[in-house]
């Protein structure tokens, strides 16, 4: 049988303020345990929360960058459940009325293609702490820093149809929020989390199948590789007669395998309510105009002015706008004055293979932009071949200063003397009579040779483009 | 609509509440009473009226995004049954 895939993501995003939701708590990772839990995420008896107003102005830049349904009105909802990561007994989160209503995103898809996915809501809600279940005498250890930081929850439609349309999606979630700046993206410190809800069903049919939750993902390929393993549980149960559970699975990456997480009959019986401290938020025009106007260029329309400005490629522009700091860096080479497709190789070739393989971030690029700049308008106007122009990259690289000081010091100028070439070149010519011979009865190809000699004489210095046709003229007359 | 034992005792379950044995059929006739309440409530014509979600009418305060509270672990942590390298003791939470 044909099975089809149909997948619904809820993407968890950690908010870049400073403090928490509902507390002036730090947010900052790393520090030692609970030395950022206050009284608030601790849940001490007495306390009420406050809203933190950057984590609103954030989940309504991400709204409108998915164009969708803002209300004047969003309530804040407890959802109960016991665990000790929560010591008040219950999440502050959104039910009915979340901040963000319905929108859309179109993901770019491997045939050329684009698919609009729905977004069903984003939502505001505290994250829980971390409970730790090694070496405490059979007891768990509790951290409750984490405890209070402010989430956007974004919930997608069951709209995609295979693994690949899935990752698009998240790659995409991920590249929109890092750009608003309302995320730092880092999945490995869980700033940016992934479940996945993925159900088979028969190629045609109309109703969904029973799915199951993944979670614990933290990385794309992760995602990826839990999103596979379990297609294929699910198929081999569907093709044996047997049911789907609808079940919460982890994604266990050292196995690679997906694993039913809850042994008991845990329902999932949250008994939302409207929460009695917290009034219901206004999302007052001025507000909403006030986050219109914080609103960065996006990925798609960064990309599009790309195109249309700098006469580049549909792959030149997508890697260039893959990241903000890459597009705004490349815009700081092309303002140097270089040429924008030659700007494009640069940046996209040169230099993020060097950061590659030196494992460095383009923030921490020993080759600043306006350093790639000089180094381009050294080609341009011919001081330097392009093949020198990689040893004076290198040399930049190595901190030897700018393109002009290394063309200088190591006396890379190009030669473009044609006197002096000439001079060479009757050298040559005069060393070698044999090769003259055999070039001039027909043996096209030693015209190679006598370049080679050429450059050999000069370090590589010599204008090519000069060299071929002073040599030509000398060796057929 | 009314509750029964059984409802009572998955409600006293989820809200971690200890219920006498003999408590149970009074909290099943309380509890049901409410819901007859909210029965008498539901024939009102509310096609008009805006969802209530707070029964103060007015908007929720916003603070800055500024951090405020420093570090009072050692004073939080005095009211702690049991706490070892910073961290907050429990009774093993998964099996």
């Amino acid at each position: 049988m044909q099975w089809e895939t149909v997948i619904g993501l809820e993407i968890h995003t950690q908010l870049a303020s400073k403090s928490k939701i509902f507390s002036g708590a730090s947010i900052a990772y790393g520090a030692e345990p609970n030395s950022q839990a206050c009284i608030v995420d601790l849940g001490f008896p007495g306390v009420l929360p406050v809203l933190n107003e950057a984590a609103v102005d954030m989940a309504l830049m991400f709204g409108l960058a998915v164009d969708a349904q803002i209300g004047s009105r969003s309530v804040f909802a407890r959802k109960n459940y016991f665990y000790p990561d929560l010591p008040k007994g219950y999440q502050i989160s959104q039910f009915e009325l979340p901040i963000v209503g319905r929108g859309s995103l179109t993901i770019d898809l491997e045939d050329g293609q684009q698919k609009e996915i729905g977004i069903t809501r984003a939502h505001l809600e505290e994250d829980a702490g971390k409970s730790l279940h090694e070496d405490f005498h059979g007891m768990s250890g509790i951290d409750l820093n984490r405890a209070g930081t402010p989430l956007l929850e974004i919930v997608s439609e069951p709209d995609m149809r295979s693994i690949k349309e899935a990752v698009a999606y998240a790659r995409k979630i991920h590249q929109l929020v890092v750009y608003l700046g309302i995320c730092d993206g880092n999945m490995q410190e869980g700033s940016f989390r992934v479940d996945a809800n993925l159900s088979m069903r028969p190629k045609g049919q109309q109703e969904f199948g029973t799915r199951t939750e993944l979670k614990n993902i933290n990385s794309f390929r992760f995602l990826e590789r839990a999103m596979n393993f379990e297609r294929e549980r699910q198929i081999d149960l569907l093709e044996s007669g047997k049911a789907v559970v609808q079940e919460t699975r982890l994604y266990d990456a050292d196995r690679d395998e997906t694993r039913s997480m809850r042994s008991k009959e845990e329902a999932n019986d949250y008994r939302y309510f409207p929460d009695p401290d917290l009034l219901p938020v206004e999302i007052t025009e001025q507000r909403l105009a006030q986050a219109k106007g914080r609103m960065p260029e996006l990925p798609d329309q960064k990309k599009a002015r790309f195109e249309a400005d700098y006469q580049l490629s549909d792959t030149d522009a997508t890697l260039l706008t893959q990241s903000r700091p890459q597009a705004d860096y490349y815009e700081q080479v092309v303002a140097t004055g270089a040429d924008p497709k030659i700007a494009a190789n640069w940046v996209t070739v040169e230099l993020a293979g060097a950061l590659n393989k030196a494992g460095l971030e383009l923030s921490d690029s020993p080759v600043s932009a306006e350093q790639l700049g000089g180094l381009l308008k050294r080609i341009a106007d011919n001081t330097i071949s392009g093949k020198l122009a990689k040893q004076v990259f290198e040399a930049i690289w190595q901190g030897e200063g700018d393109a002009d000081t290394v063309i200088e010091a190591k006396g890379l100028k190009q030669i473009t003397d044609s006197g002096q070439i000439e001079s060479i070149i009757d050298e040559i010519i005069a060393a070698n009579p044999k090769q003259v011979e055999q070039f001039q009865a027909g043996k096209d190809k030693l015209l190679g040779f006598f370049v080679g000699q050429v450059m050999k004489q000069t370090q590589g210095k010599a204008n090519p483009g000069q060299v071929n046709q002073i040599l030509l003229k000398k060796l057929k007359s | 609509m009314s509750l029964d034992r059984s409802d009572v005792e998955k409600i006293a379950h989820l809200a971690r509440l200890a219920l006498d044995e003999n408590q149970v059929e009074g909290y099943a006739a309380e509890l049901s009473n409410i819901l007859a309440l909210v029965e008498q409530l539901e024939a009102a014509d509310t096609d008009n009226i805006e969802p209530m979600a707070h029964p103060l009418h007015m908007a929720q305060r916003l603070r800055q995004d500024q951090v405020t509270e420093p570090d009072r672990r050692e004073q939080n942590q005095a009211v702690a049954p049991l706490v070892e390298n910073g961290l907050y003791l429990v009774p093993k939470v998964i099996e």
